[in-house]
């Protein structure tokens, strides 16, 4: 429960941070809200060298109205998500789901760019903006680049970002008024969830995507496109798992996942479309 | 004014402390000056399940930056010590030949920080002889593979071979016109205390002084003294704030008897403090029972025949658990039930898993969890309402003792009244007329209704008696010394009402003390809900002979009669009968007193027996029929403990008793993996129910005094796990019981309600 030895540097700017980073290469990761990546180095699963401090940087902790989309710093904290009336107004699928992180103390600490950039399949925000469509902004040593949510997630705790890119904005389409809803299945509150289910629908057009039913955030591209051909929800359920590769463990087994999949995309798809 | 404060409901005294500074626990002991220079001490552990141990090599570790020394069991000279109650099971205080569970303290590491010792227990090789891990009990019962080689079998305590009888099979239940059976899991759970175990330790003037968090510093000085080769009298325990213990800090550990030795081999004095996932491998586990239950009875309703063969898994050690089964499981096999024939057999197995010792109820809640689901199993054959076939068998009101056909005699009991005072107060007519709604309908959610009717024993565990001490200081506070020991429970709150109800002295004027050997020599700790029936009435006993010796000092004063002297508790002071303007203050007469040695009174209470709290609870739960979701609606707890005290301090018991007992219906499992490897050991695996899954909680009241005690109280520490753990299956299971299942082990998890329900497909 004690972390192994390791170098702490705090960066005042992304540009600073991408610098101290891109001396150590893989062996520095960045901190943000520490939520992710603290309990793996107590647990000394993850032993960095060096930790290079960002939550410093404030310029990277905001909600702006960019037109058709909201543009989120990477640094905003889930309770700013949870509180945002622009969200709530144009994304209320993301203010929501982002309710549902952990508890009120990780809210206050983790950040959607952490949560994102740790890619873990279990966290809501990844699958959520998954769902949404959302484009991420990673900046390097040799500038900017936007990587779509759908091409980012590329394994277990792996994205495409590179050792010395640092996730800074996330940009997320407005919802249009679209129907939306977050099914979270877990043992308790705080818990990360058995299987989880962030879903958007207007009409013809739906994102669905599945919590923790592989090893990324798996969009449920089979659901989306048997909507748009006009299947009915039940129907479209069915197909839950067929982009899916759950795995076994404590808490369920494989089957159970695949179930509750179906049972929660059908319910999520009827909240959805009321 | 002039009330009696007992009965009332006062706020806890020790809480603007707890709820602003905080406690003050063993970690905290910063500016301790005997501790000055303390180094660390950090354990290696086993991270092996089952091995012979071929080699340790602590080079690696020992050069490490900071470390002190760094002890293999080998280089302290240990040899294995026999357990308690079967000397043929024996290890040695660090694994030296053989690991038994993953999480086995194996080498002791000395550090300037705790973080050194950390990196440096990282850097001990251990290479072992890897043996199949045994971590089932059933498996571990019929292995050919002996954990104790020595013990010839891994069934190391049986009650046949303490000359109890021995099932007799199916035949037991000739002429019954209903028979039913079932395996059934009472799964092994953590205690999870806030505080995880810790300690310090310096030597003074030749004497080892030791910094413990624990429920019984008595008992912890004499087996760490008897650990060190020490008399008693060189050995004081110390016991600052305690965050919980739950029975898992009744004894001492290995990792704690240690240090006295290790500080004497450094020369310094040494802090140790476990981390959260230590404490999940090595503090005790409880529960752990595996039982095959047969009950049976008459169509009609009535129970004639019960049999219970109990496996009690001890985890790798012969600690407190594996006595539990047949000193606490077969005494209670009964219930509240008139059961004409009861048979139980109890069988403790060893595995290769985390010792078991006393948790919440040790012993009792798996007697209560076996006998309530035999009761609904029996219904469910016959068809009857699952509260109708409990009143059919209840023992009928008693005010005498009353002796249960296994041999047990239990106080006082009013069985009947508690179930309907407990059924009233659910609308239990109401919810049956819901539920049958939403099955007619076929509602996804379906409603399930759960019902127990307990008794159970508190106090009954050794010493049968307690110690008090109170003495008036000469500004006329009272300073009360007791042998029990807080740890949550609200001790200073309720042995101040005692002594302030005996002696007119304010509640602030009152101070307790505990847990400080030197101080208090002789004391039974807090374990088995024994404190007030013991602790609190020796108190009551003490500061009332105060009150009698104060009188005789204020006669003299006074120059009266020593009967002619009265109390007059709203002040404080004692005057003449008639005479209330001439009094004698308690500070007065302390003063006046200290020529013969001052104005205190000091007396072992010793009671004749235990005490047998019972009552009923019902659980409401909703079902997800599609995910198999469990949502615990609500609890209405009707807990008997006699007479009441403080109704606040009650309640409290009954929430944190029905939080740990709904846990274990519906959430924590302790779990190891093929390997032997815990999967669980930390808060975020292990399902630590959190507010966010209480229920709501209606505590409903009821008062039947016991004669045991004067003050006609029992115990309630431990009531509201008993009654609520089998509430709360019994409903998960009712709430399906109209699609054909019967029985689901504990946890209720979402997957095995779910597996319930497609198997049945």
């Amino acid at each position: 429960m004690i972390p192994a030895p390791f170098d702490y540097k705090r960066a005042s700017s992304a540009a600073e941070a991408i610098s101290i980073v891109s001396q150590y290469g893989d062996d520095a990761k960045f901190l943000a809200g520490g939520h992710s990546l603290l309990p793996l180095m107590k647990l000394r699963l993850a032993q960095p060298a060096v930790l290079v401090d960002i939550a410093r940087v404030n310029d990277l902790s905001y909600i702006r109205d960019a037109g058709d989309h909201i543009a989120i710093g990477a640094l905003t904290r889930h309770t700013e998500l949870e509180r945002s009336s622009l969200l709530q107004q144009h994304i209320p699928l993301l203010s929501h789901a982002a309710s549902h992180v952990g508890d009120p103390q990780v809210r206050h600490r983790g950040t959607l760019g952490g949560s994102i950039a740790h890619a873990d399949p279990a966290s809501d925000l990844p699958a959520t903006t998954l769902a949404l469509g959302a484009t991420y902004v990673a900046q390097g040593p040799n500038g900017t680049r936007q990587i779509a949510a759908s091409d980012f997630y590329k394994g277990f705790l792996e994205s495409a970002l590179s050792a010395d890119e640092m996730l800074t904005e996330i940009r997320v389409p407005k919802m249009d008024g679209a129907g939306w809803s977050f099914q979270k299945f877990n043992r308790r509150a705080q818990d990360w969830a058995i299987v989880g289910v962030a879903a958007w629908r207007k009409g013809s057009n739906a994102g669905v995507a599945l919590v923790n039913m592989g090893s990324t955030p798996i969009l449920a591209s089979s659901v989306n496109q048997a909507i748009a051909q006009g299947a009915s929800v039940e129907d479209a359920a069915r197909l839950a798992s067929s982009e899916a590769e759950p795995q076994d463990d404590m808490n369920a087994s494989a089957d159970y996942r695949r179930h509750l999949a179906s049972v929660l995309v059908r319910r999520a798809l009827e909240q959805s479309s009321r | 004014m002039g009330g009696s404060i007992l009965g009332n409901r006062v706020l806890r005294k020790e809480d603007p402390k707890f709820l602003t500074v905080g406690g003050k626990y063993v970690d905290d002991l910063l500016d301790e000056s005997l501790l000055a220079g303390a180094l660390h001490v950090t354990y290696a552990r086993s991270t092996v399940a089952h091995g012979n141990i071929r080699s340790i090599d602590t080079s690696d570790a020992a050069s490490m930056p900071g470390i002190v020394a760094v002890f293999t069991g080998a280089d302290l000279g240990l040899t294995p010590q026999p357990a308690t109650f079967n000397p043929m099971v024996a290890r040695s205080a660090l694994a030296m030949d053989k690991v038994r569970y993953v999480g086995e303290p194996i080498v002791a590491i000395i550090s300037e920080t705790r973080e050194q010792g950390e990196d440096a227990a990282e850097m001990v090789i251990v290479d072992y002889d890897i043996l199949e891990a045994l971590t089932d009990i059933e498996k571990a019962l019929t292995s050919s593979i002996h954990i104790y080689e020595s013990c010839g079998s891994n069934a190391v305590f049986d009650t046949t071979a303490l000359g109890m009888p021995d099932n007799t099979g199916d035949a037991f239940f000739e002429g019954c016109e209903v028979v039913v059976k079932q395996r059934v899991l009472n799964q092994r759970v953590a205690p999870c205390p806030l505080e995880v175990r810790g300690a310090a330790v310096a030597w003074v003037d030749g004497r080892l002084y030791q910094w413990l968090s624990t429920q019984h510093a008595q008992g912890a000085r004499d087996s760490i003294a008897a650990a060190n080769g020490l008399e008693a009298s060189q050995v004081r325990v110390i016991t600052p704030d305690v965050g919980g213990g739950f029975g898992a800090k009744i004894g001492s550990y290995p990792e704690e008897q240690l240090l006295g030795r290790l500080s004497k081999e450094v020369g310094k004095p040494l802090r140790w403090r476990e981390t959260r996932s230590e404490s999940m491998m090595a503090l005790g586990h409880g529960r752990a029972q595996v039982q095959y239950l047969t009950i049976g009875g008459t169509r009609d309703g009535h129970v004639t025949a019960y049999q219970m063969h109990v496996l009690q898994d001890c985890g790798a050690w012969f600690d407190m658990g594996a006595i539990l089964a047949p000193f606490m499981t077969r005494p209670m096999s009964s219930g509240v039930y008139a059961i004409p024939k009861i048979e139980c057999r109890t069988t403790s197995v060893i595995t290769n898993t985390t010792p078991v010792v006393a948790y919440r109820g040790a012993g009792r809640p798996e007697a209560t969890a076996a006998i309530e689901r035999a009761m609904d199993l029996f219904a469910a054959e016959i068809g009857m309402d699952a509260a109708e076939v409990r009143r059919k068998n209840l023992i009928p009101k008693f005010d005498e003792p009353h002796t249960t056909v296994i041999g047990q005699t239990y106080d006082v009991g009013d069985y009947e009244v508690a179930l309907d005072k407990a059924l009233t107060a659910a609308n239990y007519k109401d919810l049956r007329a819901e539920q049958a709604r939403r099955r007619s309908a076929v509602d996804v959610k379906q409603l399930g209704i759960g019902v127990s009717v307990y008794v159970e024993i508190t106090g009954g565990v050794p010493p049968m008696g307690e110690t008090a001490k109170v003495e008036i200081t000469d500004d006329g506070r009272a300073v009360v010394y007791t042998g029990t020991s807080p740890h949550g429970q609200g001790h200073a709150t309720a042995w101040s009402m005692l002594t302030s109800e005996q002696t007119g002295i304010p509640m602030d004027n009152i101070e307790l003390v505990w847990g400080d050997t030197d101080l208090v020599p002789s004391g039974g700790g807090t374990m088995g809900s024994r404190s007030l029936q013991q602790g609190g009435v020796a108190v009551f006993k003490v500061a009332g002979q105060v009150v009698d010796k104060a009188k005789a000092v204020a006669a003299r004063l006074l120059e009266a009669n020593e009967e002619d002297i009265v109390l007059d508790r709203d002040r404080g002071a004692f005057h003449v009968a008639g005479t209330p303007a001439v009094a004698k203050t308690w500070a007065e007469l302390a003063v006046a007193s200290k020529a013969e040695g001052g104005l205190k009174h000091e007396e072992m209470h010793s009671v004749s027996g235990a005490t047998f709290p019972f009552g009923a609870h019902v659980s409401v739960v909703e079902v997800d029929t599609e995910t198999g979701k469990v949502s615990l609606l609500k609890q209405i707890a009707c807990d008997d403990a006699g007479k009441v005290l403080n109704p606040l301090l009650l309640d409290g018991q009954i929430h944190g008793g029905v939080a740990q007992g709904a846990a274990q219906a519906l959430l924590e499992e302790v779990r190891y993996d093929a390997d032997g490897n815990p999967v669980t050991s930390n808060l975020a695996d292990y399902a630590f129910i959190s507010a966010a899954e209480m229920p709501d909680i209606q505590v409903v009241h009821m008062e039947t005094p016991t004669f045991v005690n004067p003050l006609g109280v029992k115990g309630i520490g431990e009531s509201g796990t008993i009654g609520s753990t089998p509430a709360v299956q019994s409903a998960v299971v009712d709430a399906l019981a109209h699609l054909g299942i019967r029985h689901i082990d504990m946890p209720c998890t979402p997957m095995r309600v779910w597996e319930a329900l497609h198997g049945r497909k």
